[in-house]
């Protein structure tokens, strides 16, 4: 899975950020994704391409349960989200709904992978290249539950 | 096996289970409010589309709807989400739905107690991050977002991963002038926001014997901001009464095995506590209110689920009694049952001689929605449970985040103040 990098070097990125309270009326997902970042980024939904990936420190998602956040995300293009860790509901609902992949890495990728970077993640060896500047990085191997039903695609495909 | 552990257990059919297990749990009440209402209709018509049968409930008598995020209705789209999640409860027999405007309604997690619709022991599920709120009647109380609400409203029954518990305890009685609210901002302050993620905290101690339900709820409330699956105290006696006070007669005393494990223990002391504040953008950023900024406020927002209970509202009256507000003050009972009794007890007289402007139940402006939100620059002292940017209203407004107390203090002076040196 090859794709771009769009990086917020901070930690404790909220769902209020990802999608401000006052779109919580809101289901349409085209519409959320136009929404998407604006608490933090107002430029992010100009900027974000198909098949991009966010990268990001700690505790990424915290805050409110809304599925809105990874549903906004995922309808602007985003395929992942590369962070040193996730919000339990921002990461649960991300795998569920499969919206898009929380790949939890290590301080290597997060400082060495900058913005606009293109990477490639290989799930089935925990890998991360950056093709930009020929590097490796390990990322975290999903639990067993959490890698079962990615392959199922969702909550609802899989079969416990 | 410690009171998490033991209920998940007992949901999953297994006599034993131990932290990192994960199991399937069956759930014994499920939630869904204006917010996650509509998101899960919109789940189950994905799911029609791809020709999965969604026309039934697994147990409709199991399932409670709240009406509160965009109550009242301020533009189009969410009076239509109220017209949607009504036909929705209509259409699958679902017949807890607290309206707005139809007597009792509030916000979903005061429902859950005032209502009594969860038990000790019970597993409940909520479309709502906020759901830790009811762990405080002895409950496995966790939110979940829409695809797995949907989950469980078809199957009635979801996964977790059993967490690993820490317990928070406290010695002692809190002093006067400082309230749950205080202790569970000193405990994020400790451990940060994200301290308690994928984990169980627990509260006890004899200080949290003492304390009141309504308080208890409050610690369960915000172990959310510290980023928990779920927060717990153990259901005591106190608990049972609560309960059977609100109707609820089957309510047991129910606690972990004497034997019960937990990953860390944490020990505050009640007699060191003080009032603090959360400072902007974050529940981390913790201060004690007299060494707090000396800023110049422009509104004090007692309301939610967190910071509008009936003890909630007695602890502002107490301060408001007979003062002037000199700040924007809204105070918003967090149900209309609290709303009732706030009335017949004389507080809202109080608060309405103080100036204050009463509103009803709704989740209004503690998310930044509607109902009293913050211009740009304005600075908000707040009963609630967040502060990240932009979340009461302009991206580039300020809310400190306090208990009921020492909100309305500060809203007596304009300024952050210690209840007691008012």
């Amino acid at each position: 899975m090859k794709g771009n990098v769009i990086k917020y070097e901070r930690d404790n990125i909220d769902t209020d950020v990802i999608i401000p309270g006052q779109y919580l009326k809101v289901h349409d997902y085209a519409e959320l994704a136009t929404h998407a970042m604006e608490g933090l980024d107002p430029d992010f939904h100009s900027k974000v391409k198909e098949g991009d990936f966010i990268l990001s420190g700690k505790n990424f998602g915290c805050g409110s349960s809304r599925e809105h956040a990874p549903i906004a995300l995922s309808h602007s293009g985003v395929k992942a989200v590369l962070a040193l860790s996730f919000a339990r509901i921002f990461y649960r609902n991300s795998v569920d709904g499969a919206f898009l992949l929380p790949i939890e890495i290590e301080e290597d990728a997060y400082n060495g992978i900058s913005e606009g970077d293109e990477i490639d993640i290989d799930i089935s060896k925990n890998e991360i290249k950056n093709l930009t500047k020929n590097q490796t990085y390990k990322m975290k191997p999903f639990s067993e539950i959490i890698g079962k039903i990615i392959d199922a695609g969702g909550l609802f495909n899989y079969k416990p | 096996m410690n009171i998490v552990e033991k209920i998940l257990a007992r949901a999953s059919g297994k006599s034993q289970v131990a932290p990192d297990d994960v199991v399937f749990a069956k759930v014994d009440k499920v939630m869904v409010h204006d917010v996650s209402g509509p998101g899960v209709i919109k789940v189950f018509d994905k799911l029609k589309n791809k020709g999965v049968d969604v026309s039934k409930l697994w147990d409709p008598t199991k399932v409670w709807v709240a009406e509160d995020h965009f109550v009242p209705s301020a533009e189009k789209i969410s009076a239509e989400n109220i017209v949607k999640l009504s036909n929705f409860t209509k259409n699958y027999g679902i017949e807890k739905h607290f309206k707005y405007g139809m007597g009792q309604y509030g916000i979903c997690h005061t429902l859950s107690h005032e209502e009594a619709m969860v038990m000790p022991g019970d597993v409940y599920v909520g479309g709502d991050s906020h759901t830790n709120t009811t762990g405080a009647l002895g409950a496995f109380a966790c939110g979940l977002g829409h695809t797995d609400i949907a989950y469980v409203l078809l199957n009635g029954q979801i996964w977790f991963k059993v967490p690993e518990t820490d317990y928070f305890k406290l010695n002692g009685k809190l002093p006067d002038h400082v309230m749950a609210k205080d202790l569970i901002l000193k405990i994020i302050g400790d451990i940060g926001t994200d301290g308690g993620n994928y984990r169980t905290m627990q509260f006890g101690g004899t200080g949290i014997d003492e304390m009141s339900v309504e308080s208890r709820l409050t610690l369960c409330n915000m172990t959310t901001e510290a980023g928990a699956k779920n927060g717990i105290v153990e259901a005591d006696q106190k608990v049972v009464d609560y309960l059977s006070s609100r109707g609820a007669t089957n309510a047991k005393v129910f606690k972990g095995d004497d034997d019960a494990q937990y990953a860390n223990v944490y020990e505050y002391e009640a007699s060191e506590m003080e009032p603090l504040v959360a400072k902007p953008f974050s529940p981390e950023n913790v201060a004690i209110v007299r060494e707090a900024p000396s800023v110049e406020l422009d509104k004090s927002y007692i309301g939610s689920c967190t910071g509008a209970k009936y003890e909630d509202l007695e602890a502002a009256a107490k301060i408001l009694k007979g003062k002037t507000v000199k700040i924007r003050t809204e105070i918003l009972p967090a149900s209309i049952s609290i709303y009732k009794r706030a009335m017949e007890n004389g507080l809202l007289t109080i608060f309405l001689d103080a100036g204050v402007t009463v509103g009803p139940p709704t989740c209004g402006a503690c998310c930044g929605a509607h109902m009293g939100v913050l211009a740009k620059n304005e600075i908000c002292i707040s009963t609630t449970n967040r502060n990240f940017p932009g979340r009461m209203g302009h991206v580039e407004s300020e809310t400190y985040l306090s208990s009921p107390m020492v909100a309305a203090a500060s809203a007596v002076t304009g300024k952050i103040t210690d209840p007691r040196d008012l």
